[in-house]
């Protein structure tokens, strides 16, 4: 066996590699100096994060289409982009977390580095896989230690009520996925690879079967309606920095795990899947939208956004092409930085003062004029509003799905688009225009949010504009 | 050549980063500090500006038997939209741009510098918002030099607005007067009017011929603009040919922000703006960028639509004479001005529409870069000087002036140097562009040459009416409450360093030693021509014929003027009235467009269309309300929901 394919998995090997040093720092040092233990995580993450950028470009190792494991592990230039996204994600995550986990959570800081880092292998292994049983061991990697993470903040019942009901759902939808799975196995010739299943789908009703047992699984992590109930009370239980991990990280690397397996696995089949989706995304976006309007806790409000914005993420599967594919990545890119900007503020704003509600925000321009603004630039590109990233992210979707000429699809996320602006603006009217009955103090937030923020905000107006960036995704798509 | 493409980047991203660092931590620093930063930084553009020109010129290695040959110094692929269509932002080096990327840096600089005096109290303290005077200043240098450096129509467009908008908050600057925050509205308003016509202009352009770039639009091959005549020749639209009818439109851009008659109305207002600003935007490079635009595209305007460029001809020659009657009546000093340069950037046109092309045949060409270099020069200098007179005595008004002569030394010699050179007296720079301009015109066009010289001497008039009433005439009324005093050098420098200019380039150009057809022509090629004295000998007599009335006047206070005036009295309440076309707008507006057309539609919106919303909004809001439901907290009804929800799926896909 020639060892050197190995090295195409790098991004798994250093991530294991630090997830062990992690756990090795906390029991050497844990005891005495957990400041000590943070630091050791957070650089030795970043220096991972910094070592995926620059390490492993396939296209660079004169091998167009590596496998490991005889093709249960796949690997390209995107699937490499996309794995360095999450990276920078997490970090992302990481850096606002890093207040919580010196105070609150100061006593098992190294356990929520570990147990992050867990989920984030499983995602990669998810996004990699080449057969279901390998992408089904990836979602679940990626599941169960989300359960704990959500279960955090062991003093309080929200937070161990939202980890029972997600705990219970996602038992059920891998059920749900696994007897997917099963009916797939029998009704393709006794294969899980997905190039076996190309071939032998050849649109049986037991198959068919199994495909919505799939969707039905991997809509759960994608929160798609109607697997998305969980969604709202484990966001709004789960402490911050897990929710916005959940709502960013995670989704990511779902929606592009699904369109990996769309791409590769049901290929052949569009009429089967592309009906469905046409209906889950009308679906999610409007449902995602009407119940965001009347949320006025900001993390139940980012939760239902984040289900409209996964709906606009499935545009991108939708479409189906390389055009599609391009443009998902971007999307989720640019919704990457500007979620995170959102919970951000919402997390030192939480920090800070416990306040969750949009009426506490109320005034917020007159205390802290520079928290508001970022997240009046998180809201308008999460909005779509010109010239903020997020509007070239959603330009580029749709045109993604023009190009399939599914005009009404269009229309109504156009539409849907309209209704999720006035939600947005409502968390900008409070903080710019209305008056505050007792305002929050103005206060400085820690060194590592501010400048988590900043980068969030330098990338949300600016991403858009670099055009280069968009044209290197669309080169390296498939 | 490698050298020059590796410094170009920065002519745009230090304005650009200037614009950012005091935009966003202006406030952190001392007034000072940002005054200071802003002009050093924009030195060193400057200093890259003046490199690149001056090896694009002297080098020689872009030079080829005699041609200039137009480089790309970089271009860069920003927004494909088709295969053969796509914009790209870059970095174009012909003589055109060469020139302004000397006559933007140059008056920039001295703006900078002059502002750090004009926006200091008396007392020494600043004007409270200098970091964002000095941010946007820095963004309007940015916007003009990627404007006249850039290589397709697109990017102009993009920069072209850029530069809108730091117009609008420059004039709007002193925020807190209803006068200001008015003329911004006016200036912004009018020129995006303008500027509508202009996108449409291009977008009909560029679907035709399926490209924004210029290298492309203005290759002549035999007598024609190639790929404009093989693209859209014998295409009509209305019994017009397509082509004049987009070219036009983009003049009407440029007619906007060159405030040519009738969209001249928001330049006289935007004098509303600090003085500097005024210097820079409104008189030396934003109001040009219409003749710049006009130049650029030239060989299209001259081979593919002859009749408009006759029609800009008129225009200008209109523009011209309008306004310089209108200056000639005007008692606010820095109104003259607006009203001079309106008469100058007209006269910069009629040399266009004059114009033929190639080598001596383009005489009009070079003749109105070549004003429009000179008119930058001594205008800027017009307008520092009027500041620094406003600075001393605290009114715009030449009531509130008189006898300063004395006082303001340095102020009075380089402002009569700029009035001589405005006038067209020899050896100052002025002179000789504008004797060019009466060449070209009498060559070519007959009417425009009457026009054109009657304003000469209608401009000596005004400008030494001007001159005289400031520095002469006799001490206001109630007489100065300050004493006014001499500003200091960090003003004086400017004024001195321009007139400098002036002086030197006429003498240049009157011994041959830099003429100016070497360096720019219609065709770039070079070629030689000599003063023209036929043309030179009347026109100067026009000019001493206007100095000399205007001394008859108002050297001394007598009752004179007022005799004058009545002798003119319909005609003089017109001038001051500036013919009523402020008014003609406003009852445009109000009584037709808003009164008879606006009102229906917004009774229509407000009650068909809103009320439709409502219902949409009534509807949204209704059905959120009652699928809360589905959100009940149970975990066991969320697994009913997915179950169901597979179910669903499954029934419907098979």
């Amino acid at each position: 066996m020639d060892y050197t394919n190995f090295l195409f998995m790098n991004h798994e090997i250093s991530l294991v590699v630090v997830m062990v040093l992690v756990l090795l720092t906390d029991l050497i040092f844990g005891d005495k100096n957990k400041k000590l233990c943070q630091y050791a995580a957070l650089g030795l993450f970043l220096a991972h994060t910094v070592l995926g950028l620059y390490l492993g470009h396939i296209s660079d190792m004169g091998n167009s289409s590596p496998e490991v494991f005889a093709d249960m592990y796949i690997t390209s230039d995107m699937h490499i982009l996309v794995k360095n996204i999450l990276n920078i994600g997490t970090f992302l995550v990481f850096m606002f977390a890093f207040r919580w986990n010196t105070t609150e959570n100061k006593e098992h800081s190294s356990e929520f580095y570990f147990l992050t880092l867990s989920t984030l292998l499983g995602m990669y292994l998810m996004v990699s896989s080449g057969h279901f049983l390998l992408f089904y061991i990836g979602l679940e990697t990626a599941s169960i230690p989300l359960a704990t993470l959500v279960a955090f903040n062991k003093k309080q019942k929200e937070s161990a009520e939202a980890a029972a009901k997600y705990v219970l759902t996602a038992a059920f939808s891998s059920g749900v996925m696994l007897f997917g799975i099963s009916m797939l196995y029998v009704s393709c010739n006794g294969s899980l690879y997905f190039n076996d299943i190309l071939e032998a789908f050849d649109k049986q009703p037991l198959q068919i079967m199994a495909f919505a047992c799939f969707i039905a699984g991997i809509g759960f992590k994608l929160s798609l309606v109607p697997f998305h109930s969980w969604t709202a009370d484990t966001y709004q239980g789960a402490p911050t920095a897990v929710t916005a991990y959940l709502s960013v990280i995670s989704k990511g690397a779902a929606a592009f795990a699904l369109f990996c397996i769309i791409g590769k696995a049901f290929a052949y089949a569009p009429e089967v899947w592309k009906n469905i989706l046409w209906w889950l995304i009308v679906i999610t976006i409007t449902i995602g939208n009407l119940f965001a309007i009347r949320q006025t806790n900001m993390k139940r409000f980012m939760a239902f956004s984040s289900i409209s914005q996964a709906g606009y993420i499935m545009l991108g599967v939708a479409a189906g092409s390389a055009l599609g594919m391009s443009s998902l990545v971007y999307y989720v890119l640019i919704y990457l930085f500007t979620n995170l900007a959102a919970f951000g503020v919402i997390s030192s704003i939480e920090n800070e003062t416990g306040k969750l509600n949009r009426d506490d925000y109320d005034g917020l321009y007159e205390t802290n004029p520079k928290l508001a603004l970022v997240m009046m630039l998180a809201m308008f590109s999460l909005g779509g509003i010109p010239p903020f990233a997020g509007c070239f992210s959603k330009l580029f979707i749709f045109i993604s799905v023009f190009e399939q000429k599914e005009y009404l699809l269009v229309f109504i996320a156009l539409l849907n688009t309209v209704i999720s602006l006035y939600y947005y603006l409502l968390v900008v009217k409070a903080m710019f225009i209305k008056d505050p009955k007792n305002p929050i103090a103005t206060f400085k937030s820690d060194n590592m949010t501010r400048v988590g923020l900043i980068i969030c905000t330098i990338c949300m107006i600016v991403l858009g504009f670099i055009s280069g960036l968009y044209q290197y995704i669309e080169s390296i798509s498939f | 050549m490698e050298q020059l493409a590796n410094l170009a980047p920065f002519v745009l991203l230090l304005p650009l980063c200037m614009f950012l660092v005091l935009g966003l931590f202006g406030n952190k620093m001392a007034h000072k500090t940002a005054g200071l930063l802003g002009t050093a930084v924009f030195g060193v553009t400057s200093v890259i500006c003046y490199y690149i020109a001056i090896n694009y010129f002297f080098s020689g290695n872009f030079q080829n038997g005699g041609t200039f040959e137009a480089v790309e110094l970089f271009n860069m692929e920003w927004l494909r939209m088709t295969d053969t269509l796509c914009i790209h932002i870059g970095f174009l080096l012909d003589p055109l741009s060469a020139i302004m990327l000397i006559v933007i840096s140059t008056v920039s600089l001295m703006v900078h510098i002059y502002s750090m005096g004009y926006m200091k109290e008396h007392d020494g303290t600043y004007d409270g918002g200098l970091q964002r005077f000095y941010a946007v200043l820095s963004l309007f240098s940015f916007a003009m030099l990627g404007l006249v450096i850039a290589t397709n129509i697109f990017q102009m467009y993009i920069f072209w607005e850029l530069v809108g908008v730091s117009s609008f908050l420059l004039i709007s600057y002193y925020y807190y007067k209803p006068s200001a925050v008015r003329a911004a509205k006016k200036a912004f308003i009018v020129t995006r009017f303008a500027d509508m016509f202009f996108l449409i202009g291009i977008l009909i352009l560029s679907y035709y011929t399926g490209t924004f770039d210029f290298d492309k639009l203005t290759l002549v091959n035999e007598g024609h603009v190639e790929i404009v005549n093989s693209t859209m020749r014998d295409i009509t639209f209305c019994g017009f040919p397509i082509i004049s009818i987009a070219v036009f439109l983009i003049f009407l851009g440029g007619a906007g922000k060159s405030a040519m008659f009738p969209l001249h109305i928001w330049l006289p207002d935007a004098m509303e703006g600090p003085t500097p600003a005024s210097a820079l935007i409104h008189a030396a490079t934003m109001v040009v960028a219409g003749v710049y635009l006009v130049a650029r595209l030239f060989p299209v305007y001259h081979f593919e639509a002859p009749h408009v460029l006759e029609i800009i001809a008129y225009i200008g020659a209109f523009t011209s004479i309008f306004a310089a009657i209108i200056a000639c009546a005007q008692t606010d000093i820095k109104r003259v001005l607006a009203f001079s340069t309106i008469s100058q950037i007209a006269y910069m046109m009629v040399a266009l529409g004059v114009s033929g092309y190639g080598e001596a045949e383009g005489l009009g060409y070079t003749a109105s870069i070549w004003h429009l270099f000179t008119h930058a020069m001594f205008k800027a200098l017009l307008f520092m000087g009027a500041g620094a007179i406003i600075h001393a005595v605290h009114s715009n008004e030449m009531d509130d002036m008189g006898n300063l002569r004395k006082r303001m030394p340095i102020t009075h010699i380089t402002f009569l140097i700029a009035c001589l050179a405005i006038a067209g007296i020899p050896p100052f720079s002025g002179f000789f562009s504008k004797d060019e301009i009466l060449v070209a015109a009498l060559e070519n066009n007959k009417i425009a040459f009457a026009v054109e010289y009657f304003v000469a001497g209608l401009t000596a008039f005004y400008m030494f009416r001007l001159y005289y009433r400031i520095f002469w005439f006799g001490e206001p009324k109630d007489g100065y409450k300050h004493e006014p005093h001499e500003q200091s050098l960090v003003m004086t420098f400017p004024l001195m360093f321009l007139a400098g200019v002036t002086v030197i380039s006429g003498i240049c150009w009157m011994f041959g030693l830099l003429p100016f057809t070497h360096l720019i022509s219609s065709d770039f090629t070079n070629y030689d021509i000599h003063t023209h004295w036929n043309v030179a000998l009347p026109s100067i007599g026009a000019g001493v014929i206007g100095i000399l009335i205007a001394t008859f006047l108002f050297l001394e206070k007598t009752g004179r003027p007022n005799k004058a005036v009545s002798y003119f009295k319909r005609p003089y309440k017109w001038a001051v009235k500036k013919f009523y076309i402020d008014e003609v707008y406003l009852y445009v507006t109000n009584n037709i467009i808003f009164k008879r057309i606006c009102q229906p539609i917004a009774w229509f919106d407000r009650h068909v269309i809103d009320g439709f919303m409502d219902l949409l909004a009534w509807i949204t809001n209704k059905s959120s309300e009652e699928i809360k439901e589905v959100q009940s907290g149970y975990v066991q009804q969320y697994a009913w929901v997915f179950i169901i929800g597979v179910i669903t799926i499954v029934i419907c896909a098979i």
